[in-house]
């Protein structure tokens, strides 16, 4: 899955980044998160005040607002850091999808004329040939030919996939190489369009918007910031009338360890950051509303064949009939299938293995295969010693045995109709006249999606399993795979109507699919994620599209969403909480020379004034850097009650909040007073 | 003794809420009460005779528009009658016109259910004001609980509109106001309380100087002034004076009154909730808040000022300056952690004279203005907290958080941000300037920090719509007038409209089914957050304010 995409930081990502924090500085940039761009303005203002101490008519020290401003600008340079490195990844990303995207040249069909043309000029409705080693220009449709196609660019899975006009497999995108064969292509995307173009900008982050709950978010963090500035603006008048005066740069210390520049400063990290999450995950989401929304869906609508099952049959069962013993069923079971290498005999050996039945095949190397026809419905051996093993249709063996004068047990019918309702396949077995028993061929749900359901359930997601197999099937199948409910003889409308019932219930809903039916439906879903093996009208209407094609990649998604809401709620829980060990630096700090009892408040025992508000401000800068990789990889998802989610949390984050400044400011304290006493600042 | 006194009225008072929650249910429901039949005629009447079209269902617009129209017209005829009441009739006392100020001020403070009094009832207003003024007691008050029955309709149920301001109004003061005052008059009355219509009687006392004593509707202006967040009472001494509050009994029934029915809407909440976890989970944070305030104020008051204790200045100890010696340290300090906790104002002993301490519990219970809080305001900022809550813990748990079922998104986030900033804004800026300018710091009656908690008590209150004072700031100046007035206007109906806004946005929601992931709020957990989440930011917006007026006063005694 990681082929081609990295999943560590270079340190080219690392450089690119540093020359960006300083890129981002621009104030217009910067007025994009409000937090920081109060704490530009801030320093703007220290820096004159560093130039000119007197500017506002106070007698300040250049020094110490030097410093101030020096830490003012490495807080801004963090926080711009930490944005510059999640976007770092996606963009060396991006540049390894565009090198892909050479301008081609391509032969263009007009009528029974084909013309060549630079691939930049193909325009949507042209039909174009492509043939081997050359690269599909744009998404498009085959209509004609059958060929193999390098999709690695786009998928990063090196082995090509076959493509051809007509069903679910007729979709190609542009970008990819045709390696086999040649293909008649109808362009169905507008140059600049096309998936890859969508897919480049979309890692990028060119496009990135801010979600809506990241605006929530923002409103409550500006909220805040006011908050403070009024705070922070109307203590100078008032602390001017009880005598005590307040230095311009220590004031601004105050607001900008008080507003939450931790959050502020790694929010759109940790938005980016979870898109990319998503990208390693090879899901391409069209926007980062998707991936949140995906945290809070109710219900998820999975198709049976091909998502929960395998599809194809698989040996579940060797059932007696008569008054046989089992090793004979299991034993000419086996020994009908040696030679039959589809899906089905193979898994015959399989389950016959699993019952400690093993037969050399060497010691039959001499019989006479049958192969299966579609006339005589049946396959199997005819052995030296004249023994013809069958297996096949029940009413083609019945027809066999019979011709030999063979008995048809009376429990036969019973049994093969019981494996029928189950939506299972019965193979009869015979060996000469004699019915041996009854192969029970089913349908296998994939491994480990039980466990998967289990965990959505505990995620609070309700799965609900779509099929057009009979009631009686869905119900084995959906009761074997752990889904919560299923509809059964389910045709594509009906998908549409489950998704209005649930949506009409409050519920958000999910939905994985492929075909082209399956578009209504996925444009209907408030989470729709279409599979890229699939047809371009369901990617097209999907607002995900899974890369790997696997239809259960979902779950993963929907734990990235959540991680990415539970992240930001961390972090600014943090962030507010620090706030309380900042007042009782810096609030003793500037009152103590003029209210000797407010040393009182000085309760981590912080050396000086200068030093307290010095340290204060040195905490709540480094603390941005400290935590990116937390905005990056995202606050660990566990499945666990809501109520017991909020408790741990609150205790690392709301807890750790408030303790955690305490003792890293008093720590930078003890390292730093001795260096300011040396610059005469103590 | 004294606390034994304080947990008896504690409890008194939140167990006569529940009753009056149940009736304050109805009247938001409408279910069906056993005297509707009495009270369908009397509000019928009422509705034909303004011309109320009572089924009429108005959108959060519409309700805002409402409130704000009838409220501007009622504030400027108040306005009026004050300034003109020396020629006006039932002027028995020939009280003069007030100054446009004060009567700007009084206007505002009355319509905005602060009844913060720059003038002194017995002698700055006529008979005739002081009967606008009673009225207005009831429609500031009712305003506000038909502003929180909206707003309870929009969270809770499906109905896009969220009823009628004037059907609430009415149903609010006939169902709930008049006979909660009838029965609390009648009661203040066999106490002992004055209710007639005579003027002030000039007697000669025992010492054989003269003396005036103020007569007049004292029972019935004090059930509703204690019962509806007014706290405007008929004598400048308000609930200290032996007429307003006679005995330990009536003094019982005050504190009772101040908090019975903001306490009763939280019950009214579980049942429109349909689940009373929800209610039991703010009723134990509010609880909590209050008895805290409450302990703390009394532990403070009992400690007195040790430098006036060593001095040997005083025989007994706690402090005794500013208290009615009928009501001591405990009845003294819960009257005044109640009176702010509920948004009501009125007092019993001098809040100026306060300890340090206790007078930053009295600035405290304000600055959270949830402390159970004013007439339907106080619950409204309970909800718009608790939306702040569910909105931090739903990040907390991964899901876009939902408030009884409701999606909390940006638009209510928007609301609720503007809610929350509005209180430190109205106050904080107004303090800001005051302390520069002369015309404020000036009023002042102590330098230094007291003078500064004088202005800071002065702005919070007003802000908070509370309407108690520290005596000691001469409020009636232009400067103080008018700055209250326009703070008491915009910390009153800025928030009350954003959180209808917010309100009317989430009546449109469907309500989302609740499942394991669902972030439960009738869960203690909640209330936990809740409790923190109030006490942290009331604590950061206002902590610089209180450490140089209180803490800097207290830790330089």
């Amino acid at each position: 899955m990681e082929k081609t995409k990295s999943n560590t930081i270079t340190s080219d990502i690392l450089i690119n980044a540093v020359r960006d924090s300083f890129i981002k500085l621009n104030p217009k940039s910067m007025i994009k998160s409000p937090v920081m761009f109060v704490v530009e303005v801030s320093m703007i203002i220290t820096l004159v005040l560093t130039l000119f101490p007197n500017a506002l008519g106070e007698n300040g020290s250049s020094l110490y607002n030097g410093i101030v401003t020096g830490i003012l600008f490495i807080t801004l340079l963090f926080a711009n850091f930490a944005e510059a490195v999640a976007e770092g990844r996606g963009k060396a990303q991006a540049e390894s999808m565009k090198k892909t995207r050479k301008d081609t040249i391509t032969k263009l069909i007009t009528g029974t004329k084909i013309t060549t043309v630079n691939a930049s000029e193909i325009k949507k409705g042209d039909i174009v040939l492509v043939e081997t080693g050359e690269f599909i220009p744009n998404d498009g449709d085959v209509i004609e030919g059958i060929a193999m196609v390098d999709e690695s660019a786009i998928t990063g899975e090196s082995a090509p996939v076959m493509k051809e006009a007509g069903g679910d497999f007729c979709s190609v995108t542009g970008g990819t190489k045709v390696v086999s064969d040649k293909l008649k292509i109808r362009i169905t995307a507008i140059p600049g369009e096309s998936f890859l173009d969508k897919m480049i900008s979309l890692v990028e982050g060119a496009k990135r918007q801010k979600t809506p709950n990241e605006i929530a978010l923002t409103m409550v963090l500006v909220s805040l910031t006011m908050i403070f500035l009024i705070v922070v603006v109307t203590l100078y008048p008032m602390a001017s009338l009880v005598k005590v005066h307040i230095p311009v740069s220590t004031l601004i210390s105050l607001l900008v360890c008080l507003i939450p520049t931790t959050i502020g400063g790694l929010l759109s990290a940790i938005g980016i950051a979870g898109m990319d999450r998503v990208t390693k995950f090879n899901v391409i989401a069209m926007s980062g509303k998707a991936v949140e929304a995906c945290g809070d869906v109710n219900t998820l609508i999975l198709d049976k064949t091909g998502t929960i099952t395998f599809g194809n049959r698989m040996a579940a069962e060797f059932v007696l009939v008569g008054n046989n013993t089992k090793e004979n069923i299991t034993r000419f079971a086996v020994i009908s299938s040696l030679f039959d290498d589809t899906p089905e005999g193979r898994s015959v050996i399989e389950l016959a293995s699993k019952q400690d039945m093993n037969i050399n095949k060497s010691e039959y190397s001499d019989a006479e295969i049958v192969e299966f026809t579609s006339a005589i419905r049946m396959s199997g051996l005819n052995l030296k010693n004249g023994t013809k093993i069958r297996k096949g249709a029940t009413d083609s063996i019945i027809k066999f045995v019979k011709n030999l004068d063979g008995i048809i047990p009376d429990d036969l019918n019973e049994k093969v109709e019981r494996i029928a309702k189950l939506g299972g396949t019965p193979l009869v077995v015979s060996a000469d006249n004699i019915i041996m028993g009854v192969i029970y061929l089913k349908d296998t749900v994939k491994p480990g999606l039980v466990e998967r359901f289990a965990r959505l359930r505990k995620i609070g997601i309700k799965t609900i399993m779509c099929t057009g197999d009979n009631p009686l099937t869905a119900q084995t199948i959906a009761k074997e795979a752990g889904v919560d409910d299923f509809i059964a003889e389910c045709k594509p409308e009906d998908k549409i109507d489950i998704i209005k019932r649930e949506q009409a219930l409050g519920k958000l809903v999910a939905m994985s699919g492929d075909g082209t039916n399956d578009a209504p439906a996925l444009a209907q879903a408030d989470v729709g994620l279409a599979m890229n093996s699939g047809t371009q009208s369901a990617k097209e209407a999907a607002n995900m599209v899974d890369l790997d094609s696997d239809p259960t990649k979902i779950i993963e998604v929907v734990e990235i969403g959540k991680q990415l809401l539970i992240t930001r709620g961390a972090l600014t829980t943090f962030s507010i909480a620090n706030d309380v060990a900042k007042y009782f630096a810096i609030l003793p700090a500037i009152f103590t020379i003029a209210i000797p009892n407010m040393k009182m408040l000085n309760v981590m025992g912080l050396t000086s004034p200068n030093s307290a508000i010095i340290s204060a401000l040195i905490f709540n800068a480094i603390i941005i850097p400290l935590l990116i990789p937390i905005a990056m990889r995202g606050v660990k998802f566990k499945p666990m009650s809501a109520d017991l989610m909020l408790l741990k949390n609150l205790t690392i984050y709301g807890l750790g909040g408030i303790i955690a400044p305490f003792i890293g400011i008093k720590i930078i304290d003890l390292l730093i007073a001795p260096l300011l006493r040396i610059m005469g600042l103590a | 003794m004294g606390i034994v006194q304080i947990i008896i009225t504690v409890l008194l008072l939140f167990l006569l809420a529940i009753p009056v929650g149940g009736l304050i249910y109805k009247i938001i429901s409408g279910e069906k009460w056993i005297a509707d039949p009495v009270f369908d005629k009397v509000d019928g009447f009422v509705y034909k005779m303004s011309g109320i079209k009572k089924d009429e269902d108005m959108s959060w617009k519409k309700y805002v528009l409402s409130l704000l129209l009838m409220n501007g017209i009622m504030c400027v005829l108040l306005f009026l009658v004050l300034m003109f009441q020396g020629y006006l009739p039932l002027n028995l006392n020939h009280v003069a016109n007030m100054s446009p100020g004060l009567a700007f001020n009084t206007a505002t403070s009355f319509i905005t259910n602060t009844n913060l009094q720059n003038y002194s009832g017995e002698t700055g207003v006529s008979f005739l004001s002081q009967l606008f003024l009673t009225a207005f007691m009831f429609i500031a008050p009712a305003t506000g609980l038909a502003a929180a029955a909206a707003f309870l309709r929009g969270i809770t149920s499906t109905k896009i509109g969220l009823g009628n301001f004037y059907v609430d109004l009415v149903r609010f003061t006939t169902r709930l106001l008049l006979p909660l005052s009838l029965i609390t008059s009648i009661i203040l009355v066999a106490l002992g309380v004055p209710q007639n219509f005579t003027a002030n009687q000039l007697v000669s006392t025992i010492e054989g100087t003269k003396q005036i004593i103020a007569l007049g509707p004292v029972a019935s202006l004090e059930a509703i002034k204690n019962l509806a967040s007014n706290g405007g009472g008929f004598f400048g001494a308000n609930s200290a004076h032996p007429f307003e509050n006679p005995n330990a009994i009536s003094n019982l029934i005050t504190i009772i009154s101040l908090g019975l029915i903001s306490t009763a809407f939280v019950y009214a909440f579980g049942k429109l909730t349909k689940n009373k976890n929800q209610a039991r989970v703010l009723f134990t944070v509010l609880a909590a808040l209050l008895i805290i305030s409450i302990g703390v104020t009394y532990a403070a008051e009992l400690g007195g000022n040790h430098a006036v204790t060593s001095a040997g200045l005083v025989s007994q100890s706690g402090n005794m300056e500013g208290k009615e010696a009928r009501f001591g340290i405990p009845e003294s300090s819960l009257f005044s952690a109640t009176t702010t906790a509920y948004q009501v104002g009125a007092v019993n002993s001098s809040q100026d004279s306060l300890t340090p301490i206790g007078g930053m519990v009295a600035m405290w219970n304000m600055i959270l203005q949830t402390v159970f809080g004013g007439k339907g305001t106080g619950f409204i900022y309970v909800l718009m907290y608790a939306i702040l809550t569910v909105f931090i813990c739903g990040l907390m748990v991964g899901r876009t958080p939902e408030y009884l079922g409701k999606k909390i998104e940006g638009r209510e986030i928007k609301m609720v941000a503007i809610g929350i900033l509005a209180h430190p804004l109205f106050a904080l800026v107004p303090l800001g300037v005051a302390a520069v300018v002369s015309a404020g710091y000036g009023s002042t009656s102590n330098p230094s920090y007291h003078g500064l908690s004088q202005m800071i008590y002065q702005f919070i209150s007003s802000s908070a719509n509370n309407g108690s004072g520290f005596a000691g700031l001469s409020v009636n100046t232009p400067f103080w007038n008018i700055s209250t007035g326009i703070v008491m206007l915009l910390g009153r109906y800025v928030p009350l409209a954003a959180m209808l806004c917010a309100a009317g946005s989430m009546a449109q929601k469907k309500q989302a089914p609740e499942t394991t992931a669902t972030f439960r709020t009738d869960k203690p957990m909640f209330g936990l957050t809740l409790l923190f989440i109030i006490i942290v930011i009331g604590a950061l917006s206002f902590f610089p304010a209180l450490v140089l007026g209180p803490i800097a006063e207290q830790l330089s005694l």
